[in-house]
C-alpha cells in the first residue's frame, strides 16, 4: 500500500529537520511521524522516508531495524509492553507476564485476533522503583499486582 | 540534609516556582565570569559523572578545545536503560529547569552553541514534561535567540530533545552520538575521544542529566559549599534509586557515603517480610554484585565500593532477599546484555550468548560445576576486548557473581560431570566457536 505524509506530518518533519545541521540525522523523528500516521513502518513507509529525507532506502532500513521501538509489522490497538528485568522479576513481573499471556492467549510479538491487544516482553523501563510495570502504548502502569492488571485489561476491552 | 537536585520544594517544575526560588540566577552569574573560572570551579568542587564512570567533570570539560573553528556540541545523556536505574526521570519531572540551568552554564564554559538531550524512547511522558519546561525556558528567552536581550551578552545555546527508541547500548556516549546523527548506535573505537572529534566529527562533551543538574548549585552556593557535602572525594548528593526486595522503594537524595545497611533499613524500610539478604548489587545491574554478609559497613561512593571490588556505576541499588534464586537473575542479567549488545565486536557479541545458554542449563537443573567454570572463562575473554563497555558490563555481573557465590551456584548444578557434555566443554576451550555444536 502506498505510503504518503500528510501536509501536516510534512510541516511537523520540516521542524524536526531543522534541529539538525545535516537531512538524515532527522531519520529517528521522522520514523516516529511515520509510525503515527501509519502504525508501523512497512516497506513503502521506508522508501517515502528516504525520498523526504535524500537518503539510501537501505540505511533507513538499518536504524528501523537496530531500535525496538519502532515496528517492523503491525501492533495491536493496545501494545502491551511487560518488563520481566531484574527489579520487576524480584517483585512478580513473571506471573504478570504469564497472567497476561494466558488471558489474551498470545505470546511474545504476537497480536490477538481481533488486533486489540500486542504483547512485547520489554527490558528494563526505569520503573524499578515503582515495579512491576506495564506500559500500554505510552502510558505507563505501575506497583502492579494481577488484580490490577486485569482491571486494566478490562478497562481496555470496551 | 539539604537537596540540591530534587528540592522538596511544590511544583518546582513550573517555570514561575522555579524563578520564585532562585532559578536562573546561577546562569546570569556564571554569564559574568569567564568560561575557564566555571570549569575551574567545577573542577574544583569534585563534582563527578553520575552517568556511571564518575568522572571528573570539570576535567572533562577541560579536554575541549579552546582554538577550532567547528562548532561545539553539548550531550545530555538521558538514555537512562541500565536495569535499576530510575533517576533522571525525577529530575525530567520534578526539576527540570535546573537541568536546563545547568546546560546552559555548562554550554558556556565549553562554548557550545547547540545541546541535545537524548532521552530514552520509553520515556514519553518524561519527553513531553521536559519539552514543556523548555518551550517555557525558551518562551521567557532563557534559551535560543533572545538569550541576547535576556543576558545581554553574545553568547546564545539551543537546545533540542533528541528522542530514542529503545536501545540500551545508545547510552554509550559513542554510541548515543551516532544515534543523534541518525545512525545504528553503533559505539565508536577510542580514540579519538569525543572532545576531538564528536558530534559530526566536532568537538563534544557528554554529561549525564544528574551530573548536570548539579552545577547551578555549584556556582550559586561555590565549589567550597560543595566539595564539602558527602565524601570528599566523590562530593555531592547522589539519586539513590532503591529497589527489590524493600518496604519502600524509591528515588532518596542523599549525600555520597551513605553507608549501604543506612540506605536499605532505615531510608528504604527495610527487606520485605523481615527476611535476610541474599544479594545486593548496588550500582545498576552491570556491576558486581555483594554477598548480603559482604554489605556490613560499606559506603556507597566511587572509592569506598571499589575498594570492596565492586562500583558507584549509577547508584541503582538491586536488594534480593534470601529466597531469591540468584541462578534465574544471572540468567536473567545475561539475558539483558545478549539482547543489547549492539554485535560489532566478537567477544560480546558470541560471548553473551554463551552466557545465556550456559546460564539457561543452570535454570533447567542441567548444569555442571564445569559450566561454572566456563562460565566465568567466557566472561574473562570479553572483559578487555571489546570497543565499548558494555562488554565488561555483561562479563562482570557473570563473573563476580559466581565466584562471590561460588557455594550457592555449587548447590545448583550436577556434582558430578555429565561426560558427553564435559567433552565438549573440554573440546570447546580450543575452537573457534565453541557452543554451536552444543544442542539444548
Ligand atoms: C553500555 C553503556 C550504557 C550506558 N548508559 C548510560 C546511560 O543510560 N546514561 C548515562 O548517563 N550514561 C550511560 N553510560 C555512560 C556514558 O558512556 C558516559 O560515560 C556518561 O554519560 C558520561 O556522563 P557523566 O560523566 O556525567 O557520568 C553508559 C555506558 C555504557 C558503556
Ligand atoms: S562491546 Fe558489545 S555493545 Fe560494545 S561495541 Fe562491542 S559488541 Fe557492541
Ligand atoms: S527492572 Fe522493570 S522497570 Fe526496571
Amino acid at each position: 500500500m502506498e505510503f504518503k505524509f500528510t501536509e501536516e506530518n510534512l510541516k511537523k518533519i520540516e521542524e524536526a529537520v531543522k534541529k539538525y545541521p545535516v537531512k538524515k540525522a532527522a531519520v529517528m523523528p521522522v520514523l516516529y511521524i511515520a509510525q503515527e500516521q501509519n502504525g508501523w513502518i512497512s516497506q513503502e513507509v521506508i522508501k517515502e522516508v528516504a525520498s523526504v529525507l535524500e537518503m539510501h532506502a537501505e540505511d533507513v532500513l538499518g536504524v528501523v531495524t537496530f531500535y525496538t521501538m519502532y515496528h517492523k509489522k503491525p501492533a495491536g490497538k493496545y501494545h502491551l509492553q511487560v518488563c520481566t528485568n531484574v527489579s520487576c522479576m524480584l517483585r512478580g513481573a513473571n506471573k504478570i507476564y504469564d497472567h497476561v499471556k494466558d488471558k489474551l492467549k498470545i505470546s511474545n510479538g504476537e497480536v490477538t485476533d481481533d488486533n486489540l491487544f500486542s504483547l512485547e516482553e520489554v527490558e528494563c523501563m526505569g520503573s524499578c522503583g515503582t515495579a512491576p510495570m506495564i506500559a500500554v502504548n505510552e502510558d505507563f502502569f505501575e506497583n502492579l499486582d494481577i488484580q490490577k492488571v486485569d482491571q486494566i485489561l478490562e478497562s481496555l476491552n470496551k | 540534609m539539604e537537596k540540591i537536585v530534587l528540592p522538596e520544594i511544590k511544583n518546582l517544575h513550573l517555570i514561575d516556582v522555579y524563578e520564585q526560588n532562585g532559578g536562573y540566577t546561577a546562569v546570569k552569574k556564571a554569564f559574568g565570569q569567564t568560561p575557564d573560572d566555571i570549569i575551574d570551579q567545577v573542577k574544583k568542587s569534585g563534582l563527578r559523572g553520575r552517568g556511571g564512570a564518575a568522572f571528573s567533570a570539570g576535567l572533562k570539560w577541560s579536554f575541549m578545545p579552546k582554538t577550532t573553528d567547528k562548532p561545539k556540541y553539548l550531550c545530555i545523556n538521558g538514555d537512562e536503560s541500565e536495569p535499576g536505574s530510575f533517576k533522571d526521570r525525577q529530575i525530567f519531572e520534578f526539576n527540570p529547569h535546573q537541568l536546563i540551568e545547568g546546560i546552559l552554564i555548562t554550554a558556556y564554559a565549553i562554548q557550545a552553541k547547540t545541546t541535545y538531550v537524548y532521552i530514552r524512547g520509553e520515556y514519553h511522558k518524561w519527553i513531553k514534561l521536559f519539552q514543556k519546561a523548555l518551550d517555557d525556558a525558551y518562551a521567557r528567552g532563557y534559551v535560543g535567540e533572545k538569550m541576547k536581550e535576556t543576558f545581554g551578552k553574545e553568547f546564545l545555546v539551543d537546545i533540542y530533545v533528541h528522542k530514542g527508541a529503545g536501545a540500551y547500548i545508545c547510552g554509550e556516549e559513542s554510541a548515543l552520538m551516532n544515534s543523534i546523527e541518525g545512525k545504528r548506535g553503533y559505539p565508536r573505537v577510542k580514540p579519538p575521544f569525543p572532545a576531538q572529534n564528536g558530534l559530526w566529527g566536532c568537538p563534544t562533551t557528554i554529561n549525564n542529566v544528574e551530573t548536570i543538574t548539579n552545577v547551578p548549585a555549584i556556582i550559586n552556593k561555590g565549589w567550597e559549599w560543595f566539595s564539602k557535602i558527602g565524601e570528599p572525594k566523590h562530593p555531592g548528593t547522589l539519586l539513590y534509586g532503591i529497589s527489590g526486595h524493600v518496604n519502600k522503594p524509591g528515588v532518596y537524595e542523599l549525600p555520597t557515603g551513605m553507608l549501604l545497611t543506612d540506605l536499605i533499613y532505615n531510608y528504604a524500610g527495610g527487606v520485605t517480610g523481615n527476611k535476610k539478604i541474599l544479594c545486593v548489587i548496588p550500582g545498576g545491574s552491570s556491576m558486581p554484585p555483594l554477598r548480603g554478609d559482604q554489605i556490613e559497613g560499606v559506603k556507597m561512593d566511587a572509592e569506598s565500593l571499589k575498594a570492596v571490588g565492586t562500583s558507584i556505576g549509577t547508584a541503582g541499588i538491586m536488594v534480593m532477599d534470601e529466597d531469591t534464586d540468584l541462578v534465574k537473575v544471572l540468567a536473567r542479567i545475561a539475558k539483558f546484555y545478549y539482547h543489547e549488545s549492539c554485535g560489532q565486536c566478537t567477544p560480546c557479541r558470541e560471548g553473551t550468548g554463551w552466557m545465556v545458554k550456559i546460564l539457561n542449563r543452570l535454570v533447567n537443573g542441567e548444569g555442571s560445576t564445569h559450566d561454572l567454570d566456563l562460565l566465568i572463562s567466557v566472561a574473562s575473554n570479553i572483559e578487555g576486548n571489546t570497543i565499548c563497555a558494555l562488554g565488561e558490563a555483561a562479563a562482570w555481573p557473570v563473573r563476580h557473581m559466581i565466584t562471590r557465590f561460588r557455594d550457592y551456584f555449587e548447590q545448583r548444578v550436577k556434582k558430578e560431570v555429565v561426560l558427553p557434555v564435559a567433552n565438549k566443554v573440554h573440546s570447546m576451550r580450543h575452537t573457534a566457536f565453541p557452543l554451536a555444536d552444543i544442542k539444548e
